[in-house]
């Protein structure tokens, strides 16, 4: 499988404080890969760079043809390539489910009016929220709304779709319907990085896990074995609590 | 000649209301685009712009709005630029409504969640996308209330116009006062009068205050 995001010696510092390490990762289309390590290890500023959200002081990122950290690149055309969902939904409370997911495929990608009815319903089936296009977000559970928030990513038919904490914000019987929908994507054979908090989730459905601890890649690998043989102290510490 | 308070008194304080009325107007729509375009300038524009927005804002707030009046109709005279009372009026109305308009949706654009401005990146949207189809729509429910409530502060503060001699309803007042003598009518009129045109806007601002914060509260 093709190489489809490649980040070389990521390094990124908040004034004296470092961030990034150096992280080097490898992706092939198709993956699916569970970011995990503790809070302030660096996992969702890392996820941020991918799209440009966050800028970095060192190494370079590739991601979907798209290039960053070498100059000048168009941050435009990665992310009409690059979908984000974020922890706190962040769907757009003045418009409908339907407005919200064709506000960009009709502003970025000139897509003509007469095809978003179809694309909306297509994306919504995709989330199991067909019923749902006229409803406004406060109308929504909050598991509704991070599938809305999937869906309005999907529109823009992105090559690789970042998952920043996608659950942290939801109460855990919310939890099971979201990740049920990404654990479908998945199977779709979409590409995925997920920042997650959730190890079972990583274990089960990522195929590969990459653990993350003071700003660097600390162990990398396919998930099954990275669960049941961390090699590292550390991650070792880090998910024996987690699992039981 | 000393005339009585009557029909006629009120007729001409009406004529007051309609100039207080009509600079209330013009420093709206006057203030409220260049009020608009220096909030823009003040919270997306780069430090040469954003700076200097920001100086002009403080200056302004902590001048009292009498002074500026006082340089727009005497201050530009000794400059050899001679203003008729109404022009100084709208200038200096302006630029005191500029300030604090620009600063009231300032606060409005701000209030907007860092996550709706990350949400329209992540979706490819450009700045001026970004600004026209997420962060403005939102940004204008916010402002709704405290701009209706301003508007209340512009028509009460058009008074001080009549230190320059421009005849609006509290100059007329004065006037009517001299002519009759019976300042308690007179200047209970003028009250009356401002009170008709501020209470409902007041009252229109809080009402789309308390729909603001029922609609955040149901979220």
């Amino acid at each position: 499988m093709p190489t489809v995001l490649r980040i070389d010696n990521l390094t990124k510092a908040y004034g004296a404080l470092t961030v990034l390490n150096g992280v080097n990762i490898e992706i092939e289309t198709g993956d699916v890969v569970a970011v995990i390590g503790r809070s302030g290890s660096g996992k969702s500023t890392m996820l941020r760079c991918i799209n440009g959200l966050e800028k970095f002081q060192g190494g370079t990122i590739e991601v979907a043809g798209h290039k960053l950290g070498s100059g000048k690149s168009n941050l435009r055309a990665l992310r009409t390539d690059v979908g984000m969902v974020f922890q706190s939904y962040n769907l757009f409370p003045h418009l409908t489910v339907a407005e919200n997911i064709t506000l960009a495929p009709k502003v970025v990608r000139k897509l003509p009016k007469s095809e978003h009815p179809e694309l909306v319903k297509s994306v919504l089936a995709r989330v199991g929220l067909s019923d749902k296009a006229e409803s406004y977000p406060d109308e929504l559970s909050g598991g509704q709304q991070q599938r809305v928030a999937i869906a309005r990513s999907l529109a823009m038919q992105p090559k690789v779709m970042l998952f920043d904490e996608v659950t942290s914000a939801l109460d855990p019987e919310l939890t099971g319907e979201v990740l049920k929908t990404i654990t479908e994507l998945a199977e779709t054979g979409m590409t995925m990085v997920l920042v997650t908090h959730e190890m079972g989730f990583a274990r089960g459905v990522a195929n590969k896990t990459v653990f993350m601890n003071e700003g660097l890649v600390w162990e990398a690998g396919p998930s099954a074995e990275m669960f049941d043989n961390p090699k590292t102290e550390e991650l070792r510490c880090f998910i024996q609590p987690n699992l039981k | 000649m000393i005339q009585d308070f009557g029909w006629g008194s009120l007729q001409f304080l009406f004529l007051g209301l309609l100039w207080t009325a009509g600079l209330a107007f013009i420093t709206f729509i006057a203030g409220g685009i260049l009020g608009m375009l220096f909030a823009l300038g003040r919270t997306l524009g780069p430090a040469c712009i954003r700076i200097p927005i920001k100086i002009y804002i403080e200056l302004i707030q902590a001048t009292p709005l009498l002074i500026v009046v006082f340089l727009a109709y005497y201050g530009l005279s000794f400059l050899g630029l001679y203003l008729p009372p109404l022009a100084a009026a709208a200038i200096s109305m302006t630029v005191y409504a500029t300030a604090f308009l620009a600063d009231i949706w300032r606060g409005c654009i701000e209030a907007v969640p860092k996550g709706q401005w990350e949400a329209a990146d992540s979706l490819g949207l450009s700045g001026s996308e970004r600004l026209r189809y997420v962060i403005l729509p939102q940004a204008l429910r916010i402002a709704v209330g405290p701009t209706v409530g301003f508007m209340v502060q512009i028509v009460k503060n058009t008074s001080v116009t009549a230190l320059i001699g421009f005849v609006e309803l509290t100059r007329a007042g004065t006037l009517l006062n001299n002519m009759t003598f019976q300042p308690f009518h007179v200047f209970m009129s003028v009250a009356a009068m401002y009170f008709i045109v501020c209470y409902p806007l007041s009252w229109w601002s809080e009402k789309l205050k308390e729909r603001r914060h029922a609609n955040s509260a149901a979220n």
